[in-house]
């Protein structure tokens, strides 16, 4: 392997807009210069059932999942998707839930992910520039305020350790 | 022209890309995951895209538009490849005037499937070229280069992608679309196209003339290029499982190879001379490790527990180190379930009371068979409730065959369920038979996708509608209900014990859109509407 890798495992139920971090964690990464990749199982799981999507960039990333006990970071919707998820995470990764965000400060609940990534990027060399714009694209315009707001609220509110 | 811009996209998403920018003039299908986003992603980007009824209308469509000369793509996932297989094998021997690429995306693991077939076979079987991408560059570029080998022999070509190569996100460096294509042309070949004995025996023939020069050709193809590492340990993979043995052994050597049949024998063999130990990795089936042994090279291959499932990098650690130790079981996730409030709830609800056994097919309802209903005896393929419920009537005792009832969906039955019936009605059971067809109007497990019986096309345009029912009396069943099953109102289950009572042929159309669908179809109905009003 050259150069370092960041592996991030983005996990919750079929739903909860797990898919859509993933997009938006990687569409960072790409802008940011990273190679990138990203990758997802799709079908059944649409229907309720867990989903999980894994996100790699560095200088040269070779397989497109993420191997259990190799994740820098583990990011999680649903508080029951834990511990499936738990064997991902490396020793000393970092484990990252719904308890990173006050919900009160959510103005639309449905930006969960959104907030989390939020949470996350405070961990990553990735620009806030990237993020907002990855933010902007990534969803219909009229959710962009909404978006930044979480986003910003999870990015803040893990810096100052909530 | 600057060079377009670099894209993060998947390889369904870069096959899409590649047929756009390659002038493909039809791109046929029936939806099947991972292939499923190939054709919509055709048609987003202005391709002519369109689904068929199943996999082999699909490809003798596509064939007709490459006898004429035009570039045409047919995508499936594995198992829709058996339902073409009848045109595959023949087409092998007719060959093309235009370009014809199969896109076939297998599933090993069974994400989302109900076997996990090596597809690799059937370019064997068949005799068609195959190439096998490991990222969505390769996707892209191997699409441009399926093109080229199926004009220059004019045969068709196998692209076999597989899930982790379809549904992964990779960087894509996309070229400038090509020049226009020829326009279609219809030149008279009787000899090569009609495939009678007389015209056929010497088909054959020139299609091994023709395999015998590509393996020839393949031995300096590009598609099969060697990373150079060290003299004591080669590695030889194709596909994903050349990313995961790159992260697993990242020194090395490795032959990896991108058009997989036929094989570029002398290049493996050079290839494996040249390092001490030499080791195919594969996933599924030792496709590349049986033909390298046969052709008298030595190689390692994996042990026969690698050979189910998919393959990652620790597995592939696993490999290399020749540990057959257990694996660490997975953590059970949550499985998936029928969305609450979904109408299929209150059917299998009905099936469970009644002690039916109930011959099932493939789709969402096929989650019919996890609790709390359990409400499902059998699912083998598309289609099979039907041959699979008569059977079970014609021997099974009266009180056990008078409960017998197929399950099928509504794409599923346009797809393979209609020769079923009429197997029904030609041979009916001596206590007739309940057929049960669940019409959400949709393909809902692949994403929710059109199909002859929505009355719209790929793209949600309107286009003739097949009604279910009509179809249904046409061939003579005189017992045909149409029930939307409701909570609070029990007329499905009413017309279910009437029918299983009757002993006669009856068909039951469950008739409720898809939740999911629901704010979609008032969209797409409303804006019926205002067109209408227009005109």
């Amino acid at each position: 392997m050259t150069g370092k890798l960041t592996n991030v495992v983005v996990a919750g139920l079929g739903g909860q807009g797990v898919l859509k971090a993933s997009d938006i964690l990687a569409d960072v990464a790409v802008r940011a210069g990273f190679d990138v990749k990203k990758s997802e199982i799709k079908g059944m799981s649409q229907r309720g059932g867990s989903v999980s999507s894994d996100v790699r960039f560095g200088d040269a990333v070779f397989s497109p999942m993420v191997s259990p006990g190799e994740a820098d970071f583990l990011l999680v919707l649903e508080p029951t998707q834990v511990e499936p998820h738990r064997h991902y995470l490396k020793p000393g990764g970092v484990l990252i839930t719904p308890d990173a965000v006050n919900p009160e400060k959510l103005a639309n609940k449905k930006s969960l992910n959104v907030a989390l990534l939020g949470a996350l990027s405070a961990h990553l060399p990735l620009p806030e520039a990237e993020w907002l714009a990855a933010l902007r694209e990534g969803f219909r315009p009229e959710f962009f305020e909404h978006n930044q707001q979480a986003f910003l609220s999870g990015r803040n509110g893990q810096k100052t350790g909530k | 022209m600057p060079s377009p811009k670099r894209q993060l996209l998947s390889g369904d998403e870069a096959i899409a890309l590649a047929a756009r920018d390659a002038g493909v003039a039809l791109g046929t299908g029936y939806p099947g995951t991972p292939s499923t986003e190939i054709l919509e992603r055709f048609s987003e980007l202005g391709g002519h895209g369109q689904w068929s009824p199943n996999e082999k209308v699909a490809l003798e469509v596509a064939l007709g538009a490459a006898f004429a000369g035009a570039r045409a793509i047919v995508t499936m996932k594995h198992v829709g490849l058996n339902v073409a297989a009848d045109p595959l094998f023949t087409v092998a021997y007719t060959g093309v005037s235009g370009g014809l690429v199969v896109i076939s995306a297998d599933d090993p693991g069974m994400a989302s499937s109900q076997n996990e077939q090596d597809n690799r076979r059937y370019a064997v079987a068949a005799g068609v070229p195959m190439l096998e991408p490991a990222d969505s560059q390769e996707a892209y570029d191997f699409v441009f280069a399926a093109f080229e080998i199926s004009e220059r022999w004019k045969l068709p070509v196998i692209l076999r992608a597989t899930t982790r190569v379809c549904h992964s996100y990779t960087i894509v460096q996309p070229r400038s679309p090509g020049g226009a294509a020829k326009p279609p042309h219809f030149e008279r070949d009787i000899r090569g196209r009609v495939m009678i004995p007389a015209y056929a025996r010497p088909a054959h023939k020139r299609l091994r003339q023709k395999l015998a020069e590509i393996q020839e050709w393949n031995e300096t193809s590009s598609m099969n290029r060697v990373v150079k590492g060290g003299k004591q340990f080669g590695i030889i993979t194709s596909g994903i499982s050349f990313m995961h043995a790159r992260e697993a052994a990242p020194k090395a050597s490795m032959l990896k190879l991108g058009f997989t049949y036929p094989l570029p024998m002398k290049k493996i063999a050079k290839f494996a001379k040249g390092v001490d130990r030499c080791v195919v990795i594969e996933e599924g089936d030792p496709y590349l490790v049986d033909a390298i042994r046969a052709a008298g090279i030595a190689v390692e291959g994996k042990a026969e527990m690698y050979r189910f499932g998919e393959l990652d990098v620790p597995r592939v650690r696993r490999i290399l180190d020749h540990d057959v130790s257990a694996e660490p079981a997975k953590p059970p996730g949550k499985p998936p379930q029928l969305c609450d409030g979904c109408q299929y709830r209150l059917v299998f609800d009905s099936l469970r009371k009644r002690d039916c056994i109930v011959a099932g097919d493939i789709g969402c309802y096929t989650l019919g068979v996890l609790q709390p209903f359990e409400a499902l005896d059998s699912c083998v393929c598309m289609g099979a409730s039907l041959g699979v419920g008569l059977g079970l009537r014609h021997v099974l005792p009266p009180e056990q065959a008078r409960r017998v009832v197929s399950v099928i969906g509504d794409s599923t039955f346009v797809h393979s369920g209609i020769s079923g019936l009429v197997e029904m009605v030609y041979n009916p059971p001596p206590d007739g038979h309940v057929l049960i067809i669940l019409d959400n109007a949709t393909t809902a497990m692949t994403g929710h996708q059109e199909h002859p019986g929505t009355g719209r096309k790929l793209d949600h345009e309107p286009t003739n509608k097949l009604v279910i029912e009509d179809l249904v009396r046409s061939l003579g069943v005189k017992r045909v209900h149409v029930v939307e099953p409701r909570v609070g109102v029990n007329d499905f289950d009413r017309v279910l014990g009437e029918c299983l009572a009757s002993r006669e042929l009856c068909v039951i159309i469950a008739r409720r859109p898809c939740l999911l669908i629901v704010k979609r179809l008032r969209e797409l109905e409303a804006c019926e509407c205002d067109t209408k009003e227009v005109k």
